[in-house]
């Protein structure tokens, strides 16, 4: 055999097309930066803002720099508790929308890879019609039947509860259908092996079809994470209570443009902490994110 | 679909698909039966009792110009949206196709919003913006620019647009980065070998392939902009001022829940329930089906 033709040179530099240009290549680099600023600018002054005193944040132009607070503001915050929400710290808002959050992925994910796997591996009367009952849910978001669906959480009394926070947001279309049709890509050889062997049906679902979907669950576990730490209007309708709100119910309580008492510092916090978590997830768990937000759109 | 080998058991998927239907049958299906229900029922002022007057609620609302005022808005907000953050998303994408050296780095940085919530979104701009102590505000003004969008409706407007399309800048920019990375380069070569300038190849080959995620873009902007951003609006404008920024899904909340017009509330919630069954629709059905290359 012939020696082998050396590699082309390693991407590490930018490989310009037929028809592009040097000058081309710079300029689509300057406007990612600049755009990359403008996306990131709101989240940077955000923190900055978080690291001043009120006095400094109240007399704009605010610097662009981190200030000398970052460690009185935090803790004062995080372990103070914040006069506006009924003296509430910023850590039990935080325990509350990981509680919610973890709660509507897992529950998400469990009801409906149960789902999915009846409606794939079984054959049994009104399956079709239990298929379209969750997929018309699709059609059914909250925002369409408000006050009917806040009086039958209160009829269960359902307010204030992480019961009531989680498990109405758990029923989800999209995950079913997104099980089934990665069951539907299973050979039924394998079904039909782990039958001759003696599997029964729990056995095949923990043994061969929870290993298999792996990688399905990582990826709409990050999307279901992000949807949950991010819900506004259930928990605006299903909590009173201060020390029941996730945080971005709380943050909006926070806020006064009104009246000049808002506790800016506290409030830019707790924002700051608002996003921090949801960020970490999507950013470590890139991977897995990009393709749960392709999955989930089919 | 070949058929399937199955298990042949007789009461465990019922068990198995229980939990799920349950929850939709308590918490969807019930309550929306309730919304169309009420949705042809009026109460008198006291709520002692209630007549079924068929279509009325719905001729009301849709005659009442506050309603309409809100059509109006929620499609001027929409298009606006969708509008800016899908063509800042494309700018964006096109040129992260071009670049390989740090192409990574770029998408890593460009992603974060999609994390932040709505209504964060919008606070972290009304923040920037705020008349009183928004540093972007005090370079507006220093600029004699005569900002305050607590006061003025189209100055509210733009803040929510610019934070609704913020947050979505980033979702739109991945799905326009994979359809652009499907378009063979090879094509776009040879149309530059053929003297095609940048531009030219740009909307006579990109685009134009681009058009089956260009048309989902649009229908999952649209659902967005119509239902997620409720947060935007009832964290940072609260519907005004005056009527400038109430969506429809701001009203149907604030009349049904604040000022308790159940009847109304019912209808508004029926009609938007038609807009979504009419958008998903569109999406299953239309959606990298009908659009194909040309």
């Amino acid at each position: 055999m012939a020696e082998p033709k050396p590699l082309p040179p390693a991407s590490g530099h930018d490989k310009l097309m037929i028809g592009q240009s040097k000058a081309g290549v710079y300029m689509a680099h300057a406007i990612l930066i600049l755009g990359i600023l403008i996306v990131a600018f709101p989240i940077y002054y955000t923190f900055v803002a978080s690291t001043h005193s009120l006095q400094t944040i109240l007399r704009p132009p605010l610097p662009l720099l981190p200030g000398p607070e970052f460690f009185n503001n935090y803790s004062e915050a995080l372990f103070g508790g914040v006069g506006r929400i009924g003296g509430v710290s910023v850590a039990t808002l935080l325990i509350n929308t990981t509680i919610v959050a973890f709660g509507i992925a897992i529950g998400k994910i469990i009801i409906s890879i149960l789902s999915a796997y009846a409606i794939v591996f079984f054959r049994f009367p009104g399956r079709m019609f239990f298929f379209w009952l969750i997929f018309i849910t699709l059609m059914l978001p909250v925002e369409v039947r408000i006050l009917p669906t806040y009086k039958v959480m209160v009829d269960l009394g359902l307010i204030d509860t992480y019961t009531g926070l989680i498990v109405p947001l758990i029923a989800s279309a999209t995950a079913t259908l997104l099980f089934r049709q990665f069951f539907l890509t299973i050979p039924g050889e394998l079904v039909e092996a782990a039958r001759v062997d003696g599997a029964g049906p729990w056995r095949f679902f923990k043994d061969i079809l929870l290993p298999l979907s792996r990688t399905n669950i990582a990826a709409l576990f990050v999307i279901l994470f992000i949807y949950g730490w991010t819900q506004y209007l259930w928990p605006l309708l299903v909590t009173n209570r201060n020390d029941m709100n996730t945080i971005v119910i709380a943050l909006r309580k926070m806020i006064s443009f009104a009246d000049a008492d808002t506790e800016w510092h506290l409030v830019m916090v707790t924002s700051m902490l608002a996003i921090v978590p949801p960020i970490l997830v999507v950013v470590f768990m890139q991977r897995w994110f990009v393709r749960g937000l392709v999955e989930t759109e089919k | 679909m070949t058929p399937r080998v199955v298990f042949p058991n007789r009461i465990l998927p019922y068990l198995l698909v229980a939990p799920q239907l349950a929850i939709t049958l308590v918490f969807f299906y019930w309550p929306a039966s309730q919304a169309l229900y009420q949705s042809m029922l009026r109460e008198d002022p006291f709520g002692l009792s209630s007549k079924f007057v068929w279509f009325a609620n719905f001729r009301k609302v849709l005659s009442d110009p506050n309603y309409l005022n809100s059509v109006q808005v929620t499609v001027i907000f929409s298009v606006a949206t969708a509008a800016v953050a899908m063509g800042t998303a494309l700018l964006l994408a096109v040129m992260a196709d071009k670049v390989v050296r740090s192409r990574g780095l770029y998408r890593t940085l460009m992603i974060w919003p999609y994390a932040v919530a709505p209504a964060i979104a919008g606070m972290l701009w009304l923040f920037l913006f705020n008349p009183s102590i928004g540093s972007l505000a005090y370079g507006l003004r220093m600029l004699g620019i005569n900002w305050d969008p607590l006061l003025d409706g189209s100055q509210a407007m733009t803040l929510v647009v610019a934070a609704a399309s913020w947050k979505q800048i980033s979702y739109n920019f991945l799905f326009f980065v994979a359809g652009l990375q499907a378009i063979p380069k090879s094509l776009i070569e040879a149309a530059a070998i053929d003297g095609a300038g940048e531009n030219k190849r740009f909307w006579t080959i990109v685009f134009p392939l681009l058009a089956p995620t260009t048309f989902f873009l649009l229908v999952v902007n649209t659902v967005y902009a119509f239902f997620d951003t409720f947060g935007i609006i009832h964290a940072v404008t609260g519907g005004g001022p005056g009527k400038a920024t109430e969506t429809l899904v701001y009203k149907v909340y604030n009349d049904g829940f604040v000022n308790l017009i159940l009847g109304d509330s019912a209808a508004q919630s029926v009609i938007l329930m038609i807009i979504v069954i009419a958008l998903t629709a569109i999406q299953f059905r239309y959606v990298e089906k009908k659009v194909h290359y040309g």
